[in-house]
């Protein structure tokens, strides 16, 4: 059992959740993802690490309560504990021997960019920063953000903070001011990372993704997280999660997410009712 | 007085038009009137050939006999002195290939029904339990060994060496002990509780079970034997990663790994209705399995058992059917149409990105291959669409090649599996490996077997 030593809202449906996994926080590396189950019942589901702490033994995690398991997970208070978390899994984003890059993140994904871009700095790269969200409300992490980049840009969709539009428009403003960077990273929905990918495609800039698709063991044995890249079937589990994204295929990627679905759907509401009656 | 009745005493089973709707155990198991019945038949030879055909050499004339007496808890000293796992054994092992192919009663009439003895007496135990009081643990000898992985390769390892006095700790990735006896094969064929008595008896004497922790990427080899003071690793990590064909479409929705499909029902258990774990809907859905093998047979199984009409695709014809006989044979009851010589050339997909249907191409059989097996042919210009909403692909498995990356001085062949020599040894100093990581996909008792001679084999190097 792996107890939650801190529990806090970043936003009402935004939450960090700080671990105690010594094993795990020993050995993580940005880029790097855990796989959690809530409780006896619960789905595996992988989250990619935002933060860890080797000396405490505690690996923090940003979680957007989003479905069924996430639900049950935001009931979980500090002290309580989760049934199972084992990691660190995946390969560790590369961050060495880079000059300059530009990080891109969207929503809770800038949870997981943030270490990256870390990384980058620290690894003495001139590193901006293009974060998006859906409105002022769920903006994140922006102090830690503006605090390792030179250049950050916020937007969101509505234009009630920052500079009003896509992730995209705003890069592409940066890369037509003339910036070279050696790398785009780019970590959020499929969708964005797609059209990420496709802005940055005409300029010819390595664009590096990070995947999350559906998984189950994050070893490789299941090989439910497959993807086409190149041409080729990968496992985001062993081979990735970061991926060219100008190699993704994209289409088959965004379809094969949606497997579940309606399955999650169904899942969310019904724990969403159990949570109400208990409640009452 | 021996029972010279030429047939084996029949399996009481489920009926199949009851079973293909539940995932209850098909087999139900002798009485205790029927396995002495069935032990009588046994001719005690005195060299019994059926004990060089166990990969664990099970002594079983010496068991059969206590059976016909009577005397099961007796039964169950004897299996239990070579065989850490009897009612797994007496459950998944292909005894037509091994003890029972070689029973002198065969030649004539049907052999001895051992493996039905086998689980009778694993059952009774667990059921009835030890027959005056705990059996004695074992004194510790002081010395670590390290275990990576929990399947049938690692818990005979662990359970041969605990009984030794070693103190063994067995590292395992998911969060449930097992290996593929929990994720692969299904609760219908191996009932889970069963798994978990034999883990806990093992426990019993001593083996510390690690769950969640991934060699490779939690900790490495090094750091086990280097910080954590292990003197001996034994590597039983599994098979590794499902193969699939390289034919377009295989990522469409609804293609699935016969490595996931099983896992989601089996490990996550997402057929019932309290899991929180999806799995595709297949009431009255029409599914595909492609393969032949044992892991074909239960993904079928499984499939017809979530409401699908079902089709086994296979390149060979009937006869050479990789799976076990027995494993065809309840496939075929329950209702799996075997569209054999047959292959898939590419699979279809709707505006949805979801499986519409599979391309076949029909085969005939050429000359026999490498393998022995007579190849198979395609057949020009007989290409048909199989109208299907999902494909499971049971192409077998490639090597992981986690532990081999991370592990100093370890050498791994073409194919990726692990190179030992025939103690288990591995190209590094106090590393065995066994099992499926060594093989490639094979069977249960083989991977127990390759577990027990890395145990010999690490007692004797660390009792020198």
């Amino acid at each position: 059992m792996y107890r939650i030593v801190t529990k806090e809202a970043l936003k009402p449906t935004v939450i960090l959740y700080e671990i105690e996994a010594p094993m795990v926080a020993k050995k993580a590396q940005p880029g790097q993802f855990i796989i959690l189950r809530v409780d006896e019942n619960g789905e595996r589901i992988p989250i990619t690490i935002h933060d860890y702490d080797r000396e405490k033994g505690t690996v923090t995690i940003i979680v957007q309560t989003i479905g069924a398991t996430t639900e049950k997970l935001s009931h979980k208070q500090q002290g309580d504990f989760l049934q199972d978390f084992v990691g660190p899994l995946g390969v560790p984003t590369h961050t060495e021997g880079k000059k300059k890059v530009c990080v891109v993140g969207g929503g809770v994904g800038c949870a997981i960019a943030y270490p990256v871009l870390k990384k980058f700095h620290d690894c003495g790269a001139e590193v901006h920063a293009v974060v998006g969200f859906k409105n002022k409300d769920v903006v994140i992490l922006e102090e830690k953000f503006k605090a390792v980049s030179s250049v950050l840009k916020v937007c969101t969709d509505d234009g009630s903070y920052g500079q009003k539009g896509l992730v995209t428009e705003a890069l592409k403003e940066l890369l037509d001011a003339g910036h070279q960077y050696d790398e785009i990273f780019a970590i959020g929905p499929m969708v964005m990372m797609k059209f990420v990918s496709k802005t940055t495609e005409p300029y010819g800039i390595p664009t590096t993704v990070s995947m999350s698709p559906i998984m189950i063991d994050g070893t490789g044995m299941c090989g439910g997280c497959r993807l086409t890249v190149g041409g080729e079937t990968k496992f985001a589990c062993v081979d990735g999660p970061d991926f060219d994204g100008h190699k993704v295929d994209w289409d088959l990627a965004v379809k094969r997410n949606q497997m579940y679905a309606e399955f999650e759907k169904h899942k969310h509401e019904e724990v969403c009712n159990l949570f109400r009656q208990e409640v009452k | 007085m021996a029972n010279m009745r030429l047939d084996k005493n029949p399996m009481p089973a489920q009926d199949p038009n009851v079973r293909n709707k539940n995932f209850d155990e098909v087999a139900l198991g002798y009485t205790e009137e029927m396995a002495i019945d069935e032990a009588k038949r046994c001719l005690n030879c005195k060299n019994p050939k059926c004990v060089s055909g166990c990969p664990v050499n099970v002594r079983i004339p010496e068991f059969i006999t206590r059976v016909a007496e009577g005397d099961f808890d007796g039964a169950f000293q004897i299996i239990t002195s070579t065989n850490s796992l009897p009612a797994i054994c007496g459950r998944v092992c292909p005894q037509e290939n091994q003890c029972e192919g070689q029973c002198i009663r065969g030649i004539k009439g049907e052999s001895v029904g051992i493996g039905r003895l086998e689980r009778f007496v694993a059952d009774y135990h667990n059921a009835h339990g030890h027959q005056g009081g705990a059996p004695a643990k074992p004194e510790s000898n002081g010395h670590k060994v390290a275990v990576v992985g929990s399947g049938p390769a690692g818990l005979t390892c662990a359970g041969d060496l605990a009984r030794k006095g070693y103190d063994v700790t067995v590292y395992e990735a998911l969060h449930l002990a097992g290996g593929v006896l929990v994720y692969g094969i299904p609760e219908f064929r191996l009932p889970k509780a069963i798994v978990q008595k034999e883990v806990k008896r093992l426990e019993y004497f001593g083996v510390k079970v690690v769950t969640n922790t991934v060699v490779g990427r939690t900790i490495t080899i090094d750091e086990l034997m280097e910080e954590e003071g292990f003197e001996a690793v034994f590597v039983g990590s599994g098979a590794g990663l499902p193969m699939f064909m390289n034919i377009p479409g295989e990522n469409l929705k609804g293609v699935f790994s016969a490595n996931e499909f099983l896992t989601r029902i089996n490990l996550m258990k997402a057929y019932r209705e309290d899991s929180d774990t999806p799995i595709m809907d297949l009431k009255g859905k029409k599914v595909a399995v492609v393969g032949g093998g044992n892991v074909a047979m239960d993904a079928a199984r499984c499939s017809k058992r979530l409401g699908a009409e079902v089709w086994v695709v296979y390149r060979r014809g009937m006869e050479e059917l990789p799976a076990r006989h027995e494993e065809v044979e309840h496939a075929i009851e329950e209702g799996i149409i075997f569209k054999t010589l047959n292959n898939p050339i590419a699979i279809n997909g709707d505006e949805n990105g979801a499986v519409a249907s599979m391309t076949c191409i029909e085969m005939e059989l050429g000359e026999p291959d490498a393998s022995g097996r007579r190849r198979p042919i395609e057949k020009v210009g007989s290409e048909f669409d199989l109208p299907v909403d999902a494909v499971i692909m049971s192409l077998g498995t490639s090597p992981n090649p986690l532990i081999k990356s991370t592990t100093k001085g370890l050498e791994v062949n073409k194919k990726g599996g692990i190179i030992v020599n025939e103690d288990g040894l591995t190209s590094r100093p106090g590393v065995y490996a066994g099992g499926d990581a060594v093989t490639g996909a094979a069977t249960v008792i083989l991977a127990m077997g390759a577990g027990k001679q890395a145990a010999k084999a690490i007692d004797e190097a660390l009792s020198k």
